[in-house]
């Protein structure tokens, strides 16, 4: 999916544990999450810091956003 | 006495014994008649049917106005309503298989009728049309249409009459890319032993999965500035409405879902749960922002960071969905995206 | 090790007041085994009833199934670790009610559950159309939480086999199957030209419903380990896992692994079978590259010249599989893979989550998502509404003369990744 948005000239950051997969399929822009049924969210983390994790995380996805690549790259 | 089937035979300018090169440009004509391989394809049918007339078209006329190409060739379709549409075939002649490759989709597309053609496997018209026409393997000359017409002729006939098609190599048609269920004698297990053994001998063996290469897509540019942007959150998590109204399935997607978020702080557990089926649901349905992280963008936007979150959010499941399914979603929401004026997109998956 | 099974083939089963094999009919005391389930208080109630191959019969929606054995000598009988006592595994005498399964049937607790007919289009997609199922419906107390549930239901299935496999008790078993494996020294100086395999056994282990268990460790917990065949074929390995019933290897399947069985048949005539590796399939990467070093490094330790990779599931493992098949392959270990696609309905798409070119023997066991049509059964034992929420199923696919359409998702065991079934696919 990530690749046939970004068809259209939008810049897309695919947020995604198993990044290999990412990288495999094609993906450019790439943010390694935590794990597969929490990418943004550690449940074993008071809320305070699951939140930082979280805003952390969301942060590197819009430098992804906002920075210029040529080829696929991670922020992490 | 059953009817004969009714054939619509295309051909470029040069089987079409109009001239060469010289007259690639020429507009699509139709003649009440069976020309250039059209006529050797009608005999290979045995009496089983007959081809009422052939378009003869230039490969570069067709090539460069392809709109007003099709529309003839469509209309023509229309009005003489074959049973079955005929192409080539093509060979290795780049121009011409994708003149037959264009023509045969829409045909098929459009009318439903089987079409047939036939090229060199790497004729780049094979990839246009391999999926929905049979694209039977030829040589890279035309010194193969001898054998190509007959192998058209055989599957045409199946075709028509509904019967089943065997295997590419059965048949002579370059494999379509599609994978069938069957049962083999020997189990899995058997299988793989003996490929392994094979292998270890150093003995031929064939794979039962041949590998898939992705293509690439160029980086999008990078949005100029983040606090003007107007960003959008997409997830395979399968995170949706409590109650799924879409019903979204929880494995093997058939759709994907496209919700209000507007005015919501953040994903709130009694209003949305996850429906996929592929990993341990407990903790995104405590707090779905585990997945599609609402809440901090809306910090992020009420800061100024951001200029504003997508009101819609659009989400499917991930876990066995087929890869040509994912494409066609990614194509429709990235439509709807760019149409929407959506600046950025992140895509959270689990 | 040196295991011996003994089959005790069963030619029906009935329900009756007492629990014993006579002349090949399995004889199950119903009211029995009820009050022995019941003995855990989270269960509320127990449904007993009888499938056999050829009636018109839906089990729907199975969680497990489990081969009804009793221990002989040299060990436990039950499932060590989980139902019984801690023993070793895979030595003495095992006896088999071969022929005859027992078919968790639970409410359902997720999303994942699965179907088995026993006749008819259905019948041919399963292996466990072809057994006798004493089929156990479990309720549980509402309150239960998830993995609360999920456990009563795992351990009565377990228990029950174990409850009706006493009807093996006295009986001489017709046919005895020998499985024999020394230690790694011994079998190599006794083949020294044969090349040495190694199987690598990959396990779900991603979370509630999505587990395995090794001696009743979670196997999430593990570093891949090293297993003796026989332990897996005498009951060490018990499947906690309800994620796609089409590649499932339920418990029945663990104790029948057709990868170890197959690799038995030719161990010492074509090649020196070594062991078995277990491994664990995380949902972090992290987890999926330690695992892939890992498995390659034991594989080194072992000199192995080759490897039987199988899979569990589809989507993220995926990459495990890649990943290890990869780090064997440019190591010089040749790996042989066997594993189900996802190639859309339309059979179009590309099958697995991941690619790679290293990845040149691979057999398929089936594309998941291959959709059939059941006929309408003249019993439903379970829930057939179920089908709705099942992974595969989806609304509207019960139709209203009680056809079922669903992929082959639901079904259970028809793409087993162990190879336990025959379908495959082919490029058309």
């Amino acid at each position: 999916m990530v690749k046939e948005i970004e068809r259209y000239g939008l810049p897309v950051v695919h947020m995604a544990t198993i990044t290999t997969i990412s990288e495999s399929v094609g993906a450019n822009r790439i943010v390694p999450t935590v794990a597969i049924p929490h990418p943004v969210g550690n449940p074993k983390l008071d809320p305070e810091n699951e939140h930082k994790l979280r805003k952390n995380l969301v942060n590197k996805a819009l430098t992804a956003l906002t920075t210029e690549i040529t080829e696929p790259t991670y922020f992490d | 006495m059953a009817d004969k089937f009714k054939v619509l035979y295309y051909v470029n300018q040069f089987f079409g014994q109009i001239g060469g090169e010289d007259k690639a440009g020429m507009p699509p004509e139709f003649r009440p008649e069976k020309i250039g391989p059209a006529s050797g394809f009608e005999t290979q049918l045995q009496g089983q049917g007959e081809v009422v007339g052939t378009i003869i078209c230039g490969d570069n006329y067709f090539n460069e106005n392809k709109d007003d190409a099709m529309a003839f060739i469509l209309n023509k379709v229309q009005e003489i309503t074959p049973d079955l549409f005929v192409a080539g075939p093509a060979f290795n002649a780049g121009r011409y298989g994708m003149a037959c490759g264009e023509t045969c989709k829409e045909v098929a597309v459009k009318f439903n009728i089987p079409v047939v053609t036939g090229m060199y496997p790497e004729n780049p018209g094979v990839e246009i049309c391999k999926e929905i026409a049979y694209v039977v393997k030829t040589s890279d000359n035309a010194g193969g249409m001898r054998g190509a017409l007959p192998t058209m002729a055989a599957i045409a006939e199946k075709l028509v009459s509904g019967a089943e098609i065997g295997s590419p190599e059965e048949e002579g048609y370059i494999p379509r890319g599609i994978r069938k269920t069957v049962f083999d004698e020997k189990k899995g297990s058997v299988r793989a032993v003996e490929m392994l053994i094979a292998r270890l001998k150093g003995q031929p063996f064939e794979t039962e999965m041949p590998m898939p290469i992705f293509d690439d897509v160029a980086p999008a540019r990078a949005i100029k500035d983040l606090s003007k942007a107007t960003i959008a959150i997409c997830t395979s998590g399968g995170i949706v409405p409590q109650g799924n109204p879409d019903r979204i399935e929880s494995a093997s997607a058939q759709k994907w879902g496209k919700y209000d978020i507007s005015g919501q702080d953040r994903l709130k557990p009694q209003e949305f749960f996850t429906t996929h089926g592929g990993y341990d649901p407990v903790y995104a349905n405590e707090d779905p922002n585990r997945v599609a992280p609402l809440d901090i963008l809306r910090e992020y936007e009420k800061e100024g960071y951001i200029g504003k979150v997508y009101e819609f959010f659009y989400t499917t499941t991930g876990t066995g969905t087929a890869v040509s399914k994912a494409k066609e979603f990614g194509s429709k929401i990235g439509e709807e995206l760019k149409t929407a004026g959506v600046d950025g997109v992140i895509l959270t998956s689990t | 090790m040196k295991l011996e099974i003994g089959r005790i083939y069963i030619k029906d089963i009935q329900l009756g007041q007492e629990t014993s094999v006579k002349d090949g009919i399995l004889t199950v005391d119903q009211q029995g085994l009820i009050n022995k389930l019941k003995e855990d208080e989270r269960i509320t109630d127990v449904k007993i009833d009888i499938a056999r191959p050829g009636e018109k019969i839906r089990i729907i929606p199975v969680k497990d199934v489990i081969e009804p054995r009793i221990k002989i000598s040299g060990g436990n009988n039950g499932f060590p670790g989980v139902t019984s006592k801690q023993a070793q595994c895979g030595q003495g005498k095992t006896n088999v009610l071969y022929g005859a399964a027992v078919v968790t049937v639970g409410d359902i607790v997720g999303f994942q559950e699965g179907v088995i007919d026993m006749w008819g289009e259905g019948a041919k997609w399963t292996p466990f159309s072809r057994t006798l199922n004493l089929t156990v419906d479990i309720s549980v107390n509402k309150g239960l939480d998830p993995h609360q549930h999920e456990e009563a239901v795992r351990i009565a299935g377990l228990r029950a086999a174990e409850f009706v496999g006493m009807a093996g008790k006295d009986v001489t078993a017709e046919e005895i199957l020998t499985y024999e494996m020394e230690d790694v020294f011994t079998e190599t100086s006794k083949y020294p030209d044969l090349p040495k395999v190694l199987y690598v056994e990959m396990m779900i282990t991603q979370g509630l419903l999505h587990d395995t268990y090794i001696y009743g460790v979670n196997a999430q917990t593990i570093l891949p380990a090293i297993l003796h065949p026989n332990e897996e074929l005498d009951g060490a390995v018990v499947s906690g896992n309800c994620v796609a019933a089409c590649d499932k290897i339920t418990t029945y399947q663990h104790q029948n692994n057709s990868v170890i069985l197959e690799l038995y048949n030719q161990h010492g005539k074509e090649f020196n079978f070594l062991g078995c590796i277990m491994v664990p399939e995380h949902t972090t990467l992290d987890g999926k590259l330690r695992v892939s070093d890992y498995v390659l490094k034991l594989a080194q330790i072992f000199g192995a010249d080759a490897v039987v990779i199988s899979e569990e599931g589809y989507g993220n493992p995926d990459s495990d599989l890649l990943m290890i098949c990869k780090k064997c392959e440019n190591a010089g270990i040749i790996t042989q893979l066997i594993t189900d696609e996802c190639a859309g309905r339309d059979g179009l798409s590309q099958p697995l989550a991941d690619t790679a070119q290293e990845a040149v023997a691979v057999v398929s066991t089936g594309n998941v998502s291959h959709v059939v049509t059941l006929p309408p059964a003249e019993r439903v034992i379970g829930n057939a509404e179920s089908i709705a929420v099942l992974a595969g199923g989806w609304e509207g696919a019960l139709l209203e003369d009680g056809s079922l359409m669903c992929e082959l998702n639901a079904v259970i065991g028809s793409t087993s990744e162990i190879g336990y079934h025959s379908v495959t696919c082919r490029s058309y």
